[in-house]
């Protein structure tokens, strides 16, 4: 995007302490479209997660940065990536959301593809020129990029970005973290959330790594906490620190009086589930020693990968994408991750721990959306009330999970894709 | 247990339907049993699916049902504050089955909220299970199934269905 020199998009001075972003990021139709350039285009994308394909010949449709993607399970078992076009006219090869196929038929001219994308029959054979089939170009047309790391499925649109596992950085280890949480891996429960929210994408974003929300905009939630466990005697977020992880990706991590289903025990849970909650706790330690069981098992993460996946290791684990859809408008898919060893008792409890707090028919989310829309509404006044501002703790050494690093991290990284540095400047840090 | 008529059933939902359009919640409550669950499935859902072991976006027992009404009536339930417009549309009412001391009754709900200058439409079919004695109908279970795919535009389910 072109600077426009007198309107920067963040203003940042660390000797004053000064971290401001400008409101027009989130309300500009310029930029909006500048947006899916040169951070969507650019950014590894959350797809999905390889336990929703477990069979052979499973699939499901989806959207990702505007692109309809047929997500499957071939017949060998690997994990496919396809464009959901038809090659020969570009229709929709595959209309329903979900299931299991041998093979796609697009029901325009007939064509039929295998779960790996490739042509196999299409009427009127005869009509085509010899080796027809066998051209790379009559096949169904994968993704430029496909990488997983450790079950969690990203798409890219750029052929040349750097592997995932580079991308991801510091994230890196926090997904590790949560994928330890068993031996027997994770898996995607069923049920997903599929909601909206009247405001700009970045908008949650920020407000999925914001540890400074949650007491004020989220007090009704702690009220009823109060009513279900024995006070906050565990103090929210004792001892948390934010952590800016590198490619505009961060988490907060901290402690919360809140039960975990791996693994921390609350009296509401009663003495069978604690049992429960000692014998998951017990095996950790096992497998990582207590300091990592620890942390593992106590710690919580809202853990953000850039641009738009949200990984929350909390009262549940979750797992949350979003698109914008107009500079005002996004969509979401949420999803709840369980282990795949868990018991009954665990698994209800942990869907009950979601509902309480998580998505749009929770005790919060509803007021997160309502806060988001009414920060979209408030920036009509963003031509005189121009800045907003993200310094908080930015005089710390060490951030807690309240101050506003996270949100600086990722503004950062959206500020220098959007806005890359002029060649001249370039030149300067060489020399 | 008396005999209940379609006409009971209805009376009964259109009263439940005026208390909740009135924000009256805490008469609401009163409607269910002490063991009632009030759920929303996802729309991607079986409508017989478990609370258990899917995601829902509601599955309240009668305790958490309470807290939600609890929590819809303070200023610091910020998404319904001030306090959204609904209207509700309830009909197809059938009773679908009888049991000893209750019957089990669909019905067709079409719910329009406003808020700040938004008018947003919820609906689908409303399952039920009514518990009947000789004084009066309570709600034992509420299903409401989500005629649309997911909750776009309206993102949130911050009033009761």
């Amino acid at each position: 995007m072109q600077t426009d020199s007198r309107q920067p998009a963040i203003l940042v001075d660390p000797a004053q302490q000064i971290f401001k972003v400008a409101r027009r990021n989130f309300t500009d139709p310029e930029i909006f479209k500048a947006e899916k350039e040169l951070v969507f285009e650019r950014s590894w994308l959350y797809l999905g997660h390889a336990s929703e394909l477990p069979k052979p010949g499973d699939f499901v449709s989806r959207t990702v940065a505007g692109r309809s993607i047929l997500f499957t399970r071939d017949s060998k078992g690997t994990l496919r990536a396809l464009l959901n076009t038809c090659p020969h006219r570009g229709a929709q090869v595959c209309r329903e959301r979900k299931g299991n196929a041998k093979s796609f038929q697009c029901f325009y001219h007939g064509w039929v593809f295998g779960a790996d994308g490739k042509l196999r029959s299409q009427p009127g054979e005869d009509a085509y020129a010899e080796g027809f089939k066998n051209r790379e170009s009559s096949n169904m047309q994968a993704v430029p990029r496909f990488e997983t790391y450790r079950d969690f499925c990203f798409v890219s649109f750029d052929r040349n970005i750097v592997p995932l596992v580079d991308y991801l950085a510091g994230a890196k280890e926090y997904l590790d973290l949560i994928c330890d949480q068993t031996d027997a891996g994770l898996s995607i429960i069923a049920g997903t959330q599929e909601y909206s929210i009247r405001a700009n994408w970045k908008l949650l974003t920020e407000n999925s790594i914001d540890g400074y929300h949650a007491t004020t905009t989220h007090a009704s939630y702690f009220d009823y906490l109060m009513n279900t466990t024995d006070g906050l005697a565990g103090g929210m977020g004792g001892g948390g620190y934010g952590y800016d992880l590198g490619n505009g990706h961060a988490v907060l991590e901290y402690g919360a009086p809140w039960g975990r289903p791996v693994a921390q025990w609350i009296p509401a849970w009663g003495d069978s589930g604690k049992q429960e909650i000692s014998r998951l706790y017990d095996n950790l330690v096992q497998r990582f020693g207590k300091e990592r069981a620890d942390r593992i098992s106590r710690k919580n993460r809202n853990l953000f990968i850039f641009p738009n996946l949200v990984v929350n290791d909390i009262m549940a684990l979750t797992v949350r994408t979003y698109f914008p859809m107009a500079a005002d408008y996004m969509v979401i898919s949420a999803w709840a991750l369980g282990p795949n060893d868990e018991t009954s008792w665990a698994r209800k409890y942990r869907l009950n721990n979601f509902l309480e707090f998580l998505g749009p028919g929770g005790f919060a989310t509803p007021d997160d959306a309502e806060a988001l829309e009414h920060c979209q509404r408030g920036f009509n006044n963003a031509k005189e009330a121009q800045w907003n501002d993200i310094s908080k703790g930015m005089g710390k050494e060490r951030p807690a999970h309240n101050d506003e690093l996270q949100m600086r991290a990722f503004w950062t990284q959206w500020n220098a894709m959007m806005f890359p540095a002029p060649i001249s400047s370039i030149k300067n840090v060489a020399a | 247990m008396r005999a209940i008529e379609r006409s009971d059933v209805e009376d009964f939902l259109f009263h439940e339907a005026d208390l909740l359009d009135q924000w009256r919640l805490p008469e609401w409550l009163a409607l269910f049993t002490d063991d009632a669950t009030y759920e929303v499935p996802c729309t991607d859902l079986p409508p017989d699916a478990s609370a258990d072991n899917n995601l829902f976006y509601i599955a309240d027992d009668r305790f958490r049902l309470g807290e939600r009404v609890k929590r819809l009536m303070k200023r610091t339930a910020h998404a319904e504050f001030p306090h959204s417009k609904t209207s509700r549309i309830v009909g197809n009412v059938r009773i679908r089955g009888r049991g000893e001391d209750s019957v089990d009754v669909s019905a067709v709900f079409q719910t329009f909220r406003t808020k700040d200058g938004t008018t947003d439409l919820y609906f689908g079919t409303s399952n039920y299970r009514l518990k009947v004695d000789e004084s009066r109908i309570r709600i034992s279970e509420k299903r409401c199934l989500l005629g649309g795919e997911g909750l776009r535009p309206h993102g949130r389910i911050s009033i009761v269905l």
